[in-house]
């Protein structure tokens, strides 16, 4: 390619029609890229004596640490996920009805909070190896007992509540798939693990990408779990170079990386499967009939499901109740349901506005072939890999500005002083969970336009329908169950948030996670029990709700 | 739809409630938690019919939060849990100098800022606890004597990410230069029975169970646990001991939570007035009798806990010089493998 076909093709990808729709997507974009391009901006400031030292001590350590972590959290947060997912859509056993929304409830679990639970019952001075020393005299240096605040012990950790998301999204996937490709399969010669390998997995690959890649940019945001695990990882490094070595610059920097790595990571994901298309190819939807499996087939099949809830819910789950008994007295009182409450609105709140802002910015970088529009929205749905703090700071530092520019504006022309308008009230907070979450719900915004055939959208147009009721009768009923997934997660993600909360949160609020997280800081689990059996709790309402709502979503089903 | 509908109405009546000012009122950041000090705060209002606005996180935070706010930040006061924090919040201009007799004349010398920008609330020391079983009291003498291979494995820390480890090998480092703390720390690292993880009572629980012989613990975690009225608590504390570190060389470095009026606050005078509240012989008692903290007045008597482990001679270097040696702290111990 010559330079002058090059320059000349990326001048017309660049010369995009400014039509309304356009405009408001590039700026809606830049207002939710603010905080990260301040993060990335850090990167013009040179400061090379900190990462020299850096180089010469820990960095090395970060890095190895931070990449055991994926590769561990995203292979048993796959084989968590994936499996329970295919056999639910397509089978019936035992429990199965119940299964399949009880698989999603380690996702209401905060990563710290099942960290300190399962540290509390299996360290060395809990209750199961107390048990074991009593039962055989032996001292601590006389057996071998796995250690759970280890790398291994924050992958465990972190895949047994990070897998909800892939399970989520795949079983949806699998649900949205027409039965009829799978028959096919079958005739075909397939047989059921054939299908599934061969069929429903391939046909899978943007759901399960989608997941796994929540799940990882999750892992590298996590502080929580490794800073109790004492597991140096990226994370920690940001932080230590933060507020131990008061530099905050290269603290910015070390989170630029993080994006460039991630923005890398999905890039070459997507061009993986730029030759691919993955709509539905067959456009009849005939009832789905779950096969029912029995004896040792049906045993094992509960068995694959019920390990995933028995890890990440059902015992640490009993653990924190346990706790929470032994310091019931005197937490429900007015101030427990005003947390409860705020915790709720905010985590709503958040969510119907992620959704209502991704549909925007699917919708018109659906119709748009702007190469801008396209990277925009591409750069807004990172910052779920940028841990919280970091987000918060970015968050602030624009508003703060903005405040202190309208006081002086204020205070010039109409002698009235405005103070912080902005920063300091929930506002600001739930534009920083934006912006952390956004990811989510354009991930799978986009995932599930992608499905819809250009040809459909094409035939109705013809059919005379406008684009109000193509969207209305054709694109939201295939979509239902994705964008109520959407809305779940972004819901339970903020329920759990902890870190943009402390910071940013107005004067006197808090929630539910800010007490779970004060107690169990403190090292007082017992009263930290409730708090987080209350996030669990409130999280598990539309888990059910959104679960049930999806298996109906699917196309054919009675 | 109406119903979602509805739900914005209320979150939108909600923020505009929280928008509202209240006619006297006292804004606080605090990174002690809301726990260990509303209701200190509670009692404050009481008095005085001052409100009192708390937003509680990390000291960290705050600092950053109130560069960025500048001259319009809403905060009052600014609490720490940690003397080096204060420091660089008054070095980054962040504090304004006080002048309150009775501050002056309650809290020593040491332990406010040279030039009043901030004032120690209470006091604790970071102190050795060890296994009577397996560790005699005799041989246990100072920080700098943790360094002997005769400890080899069997000393438990938290990680050095930790504060109140930063200060402490600050302390060392006001001591002893930093060549011969670096020395040490290395020395120290070698005799870690496991890699840091965990909290304080971590610590003294691993030293229970046999994981390591001797531990280094804020003194009122191990209180904490004695009085916390749970079984498996207290028989872990009960099978340690508490060993004040250095009583014939420099003593037991202790550390301060803390608390400065920000520079732009909008409530000074409320602001000393609350400052002046919290060393009062009820707040001050209230701190021991609750978190099992040291006063910072020298008058008031401990109890309890405190009271049995007996006066200790505690290293009297000006807390100033914790701040000023923070960073050199973590950037050695990183250079020694203090995870």
């Amino acid at each position: 390619m010559t330079f002058k076909k090059f320059s000349e093709s990326f001048y017309s990808k660049l010369n995009f029609k400014l039509s309304n729709f356009n405009l408001a997507l590039v700026l809606l974009s830049l207002f939710f890229c603010i905080p990260l391009i301040i993060i990335c901006g850090s990167l013009f400031f040179p400061a090379k004596d900190v990462w020299t030292h850096l180089f010469d001590t820990v960095l090395v350590d970060y890095i190895f640490n931070s990449f055991a972590l994926l590769i561990g959290v995203g292979f048993f947060s796959l084989i968590l996920g994936v499996i329970p997912a295919w056999l639910i859509s397509m089978y019936k056993f035992p429990m199965s009805r119940y299964l399949e929304w009880a698989i999603l409830l380690p996702m209401s679990m905060p990563a710290y909070i099942i960290a300190y639970s399962y540290t509390g019952a299996f360290d060395a001075a809990g209750p199961v190896q107390e048990t074991i020393r009593e039962l055989t005299g032996w001292g601590y240096h006389d057996y071998w007992f796995p250690e759970v605040r280890s790398l291994g012990g924050a992958m465990a950790m972190l895949s047994f509540v990070l897998y909800p998301y892939i399970y989520l999204l795949t079983r949806a996937s699998f649900t949205e798939q027409s039965v009829c490709v799978l028959e096919v399969s079958r005739t075909l010669g397939c047989n059921s693990v054939d299908a599934f390998r061969r069929v429903a997995l391939p046909l899978a690959r943007p759901a399960i990408i989608v997941g796994l890649s929540l799940v990882l940019m999750e892992t590298l945001a996590d502080y929580g779990t490794v800073q109790y695990f004492g597991v140096s990882a990226f994370t920690t490094g940001i932080f230590r170079t933060w507020f131990g070595m008061d530099n905050s610059l290269v603290a910015a920097q070390l989170s630029a990386v993080l994006l460039l790595f991630v923005a890398v990571f999905l890039y070459l994901e997507r061009r993986s499967r730029t030759q691919l298309a993955f709509h539905h190819t067959s456009s009849r939807y005939s009832p789905l009939l779950k096969q029912k499996l029995i004896g040792t087939h049906a045993f094992f099949a509960f068995v694959v499901c019920f390990i995933p809830l028995l890890l990440g819910f059902i015992i640490p789950a009993s653990f924190l109740f346990d706790w929470a008994i032994s310091a019931y007295s005197g937490v429900f009182n007015k101030d427990f349901y005003i947390l409860l409450l705020n915790t709720l609105m905010l985590a709503f709140v958040t969510a119907l506005l992620a959704l209502v802002v991704a549909l925007f910015l699917g919708y018109t970088n659906r119709n748009s072939y702007s190469f801008i529009n396209k990277f925009l929205v591409r750069f807004v749905s990172m910052g779920y890999a940028i841990p919280g703090t970091v987000i918060a700071v970015g968050v602030l530092i624009p508003f703060a500005w903005f405040d202190s520019r309208l006081d002086d504006f204020l205070k010039l022309h109409f002698n009235i002083s405005s103070g912080l308008l902005i920063s300091g009230t929930l506002f600001i907070l739930v534009f920083a969970y934006l912006v952390r979450f956004l990811t989510i719900p354009i991930n799978i915004v986009e995932a599930a336009l992608g499905k819809i055939k250009p040809e459909m959208d094409e035939i109705a147009k013809t059919n005379g329908l406008s684009h109000i009721n193509i969207v209305k009768r054709i694109h939201m009923p295939i979509m239902r169950g994705s964008l109520l997934t959407a809305l779940l997660l972004v819901f339970v993600d903020v329920l759990k948030e902890l870190p943009a909360t402390l910071i940013l949160r107005p004067f006197n609020f808090n929630t539910l996670a800010v007490r779970t997280f004060e107690l169990a800081n403190e090292e007082r689990l017992a009263d930290a029990a409730i708090p987080a059996l209350a996030i669990v709790l409130a999280g598990i309402i539309p888990v059910i709700m959104i679960s049930n709502s999806i298996s109906r979503s699917r196309p054919g089903y009675e | 739809m109406n119903k979602i509908i509805k739900t914005a109405y209320i979150f939108i009546v909600f923020f505009i409630f929280q928008q509202l000012p209240s006619a006297a009122e006292v804004n606080i950041y605090s990174a002690r938690k809301e726990a260990l000090i509303k209701p200190l705060l509670v009692k404050f209002s009481e008095k005085t019919g001052i409100e009192v606005n708390l937003i509680t996180g990390k000291a960290d935070t705050f600092i950053k939060r109130l560069e960025i706010e500048g001259k319009n930040t809403p905060a009052d006061i600014l609490l720490t849990v940690d003397a080096a924090r204060l420091v660089r919040a008054k070095e980054k201009g962040l504090f304004q100098e006080i002048n309150s007799e009775v501050l002056n004349k309650t809290i020593p010398e040491r332990l406010r800022d040279i030039n009043n920008h901030w004032f120690g609330l209470s006091l604790r020391s970071r102190v050795i606890v060890f296994s009577p079983e397996r560790v005699e009291a005799e041989d246990l003498t100072d920080y700098m004597s943790l360094s002997d291979t005769k400890w080899r494995g069997r000393i438990c820390v938290r990680s050095s990410s930790n504060i109140y480890n930063q200060s402490l090998v600050a302390s060392m480092i006001v001591h002893y230069g930093i060549d011969e703390t670096e020395i040490w720390a290395k020395s120290l690292v070698k005799n870690f029975a496991r890699q840091p993880k965990g909290g304080d009572r971590d610590q003294i629980k691993a030293v229970a169970i046999g994981v390591c012989d001797i531990a280094l613990v804020n003194n009122y975690y191990l209180a904490g646990m004695l009085d916390s009225g749970q079984e498996d608590e207290v028989s872990s504390a009960m099978k340690t001991k508490l060993f004040w570190p250095g009583q014939d060389k420099y003593g037991a470095h202790i550390n301060i939570s803390g608390v400065g009026v920000t520079k732009h606050s909008k409530n000074k005078k409320r602001a000393i007035q609350l400052l002046e509240y919290l060393v009062t012989n009820e707040a001050q008692e209230w701190y021991s009798n609750v978190n099992y903290e040291y006063s910072v007045n020298p008058k008031i008597k401990n109890t309890g806990v405190l009271e049995r482990w007996g006066a200790f001679v505690s290293d009297n270097i000006n807390l100033s010089l914790l701040g000023k040696h923070n960073s050199d702290a973590v950037l050695l111990m990183d250079r020694a493998g203090w995870k």
